[in-house]
């Protein structure tokens, strides 16, 4: 008798635990599928890109290309990527001299005045596609977040054009769209790199000084490149989760 | 009358209330939040389809090379030879998905070359540079150099 009732218990407890988690699963089964496209599935990428500071020149192709591909207006303050040059002297590396003049949209003039005791870099940036984003913790009605497969997106037909996420992002990578007036930014190119391609701006940097990773990918060469070199992402102390890893990062930088 | 039916009548009034306050919400909270909000997350799945319907500007140099196979041979073992075409030639997706038949326009040889390769603080240890001013007044840079293989043996 003592035994049987131990089955019965044993089978009820089952049972019971098994319909709750078919029950979460069929869940999921009954939403659909939103991943109507062929060969790409959103759980097997995790995007994040390398910015070699090292290998900058400054050229601007990735601003332009950027400007060409995704349809950004060509007015102050409207980008999804730009470039900012640091002049420093380095007896005061705490007061960089900071200019991205259009964005870098069409190069660097020359600087004005000595430059051999100055210390002078390029610095490509871009939404930094962190992990635990300050801009969708703040988005009052989910029209900003991560998506499952490492991208901050923007759903522009939910966007009420409220403003908290760009001043809430640390890095200064979103603006209102000046035509739609909901915000904007870097989306990694999603509608390229879902098809197998890489990021306009990738595709157009001359000297590869930036490259799409996926760290899912085990055999993408991000592991390698963060394995061997000494690279670093914006303002860490912030706890971001930032994805934008940059080579030969100077602690000027912001 | 009774006293006693009159107290409860005023409750019933009451969740009453509560009971339409409760379908008000449900309905308008059905007809604000679409269906596919909270799939993935507290976003609408459906945004991750609008962000992949934007299309395609850089058709990238796996297109290009389907047909362009002489350029890859001039190309081959060049400094040039692991730049995108589109860096120099621009976005070229609807030539290169033949929407239209226009072609595209060859890139200017000169000021196309100065924008990598002036001479300015900043770049790279290196990187091969010029002062375009000193190094050749005027003229194109393809009057020496081929664009595509650019070193001069």
């Amino acid at each position: 008798m003592q035994q049987e009732r131990r089955a019965f218990l044993m089978v009820a407890g089952r049972l019971i635990a098994l319909s709750g988690a078919a029950s979460l699963a069929w869940d999921a089964v009954v939403a659909g599928a939103p991943e109507t496209a062929p060969n790409y599935r959103l759980t097997d990428h995790w995007w994040a890109m390398i910015v070699d500071i090292e290998k900058c020149i400054g050229c601007g192709n990735c601003v332009r290309a950027c400007k060409a591909e995704n349809d950004v207006p060509r007015e102050p303050g409207c980008f999804r990527t730009w470039v900012e040059r640091y002049q420093i002297d380095p007896e005061d590396f705490e007061h960089p001299k900071v200019d991205s003049p259009d964005g870098a949209y069409e190069g660097f003039p020359e600087i004005a005045g000595p430059t051999e005791r100055l210390k002078i870099f390029f610095v490509p940036k871009l939404c930094n596609h962190c992990a635990h984003s300050p801009c969708v913790q703040v988005c009052p009605v989910g029209a900003t977040f991560e998506s499952p497969d490492g991208v901050v997106l923007v759903d522009k037909a939910r966007c009420l054009g409220c403003r908290y996420c760009v001043q809430a992002c640390p890095y200064g990578c979103r603006f209102i769209d000046p035509r739609s007036h909901t915000a904007d930014k870097c989306s990694l190119c999603y509608h390229r790199i879902t098809r197998d391609l890489t990021t306009a701006c990738c595709e157009t940097c001359p000297t590869g000084a930036r490259q799409l990773a996926d760290l899912k990918n085990p055999a993408d060469p991000i592991h390698e490149f963060l394995r061997t070199h000494k690279v670093n992402v914006l303002k860490p102390q912030m706890a971001t989760g930032a994805k934008l890893y940059y080579n030969g990062l100077d602690g000027a930088v912001r | 009358m009774g006293g006693r039916f009159r107290d409860y009548e005023h409750v019933l009034r009451v969740a009453a209330i509560f009971v339409l306050a409760f379908l008000g919400f449900m309905a308008v909270r059905a007809w604000l939040v679409p269906e596919d909000f909270g799939v993935y997350g507290f976003f609408r799945a459906g945004a991750l389809d609008d962000n992949r319907a934007h299309p395609i500007v850089h058709a990238g140099r796996a297109a290009c090379v389907e047909c362009h196979a002489d350029v890859v041979e001039a190309r081959r073992g060049s400094r040039h030879e692991p730049i995108g075409c589109e860096a120099c030639h621009g976005p070229l997706a609807r030539h290169a998905s033949a929407e239209d038949d226009t072609k595209p326009r060859r890139p200017d040889a000169r000021a196309t070359c100065v924008k990598c390769h002036e001479t300015k603080a900043g770049k790279p240890a290196g990187y091969p540079q010029v002062s375009a001013a000193e190094h050749a007044p005027e003229g194109p840079c393809t009057a020496c150099h081929q664009a595509h293989s650019p070193r001069i043996s």
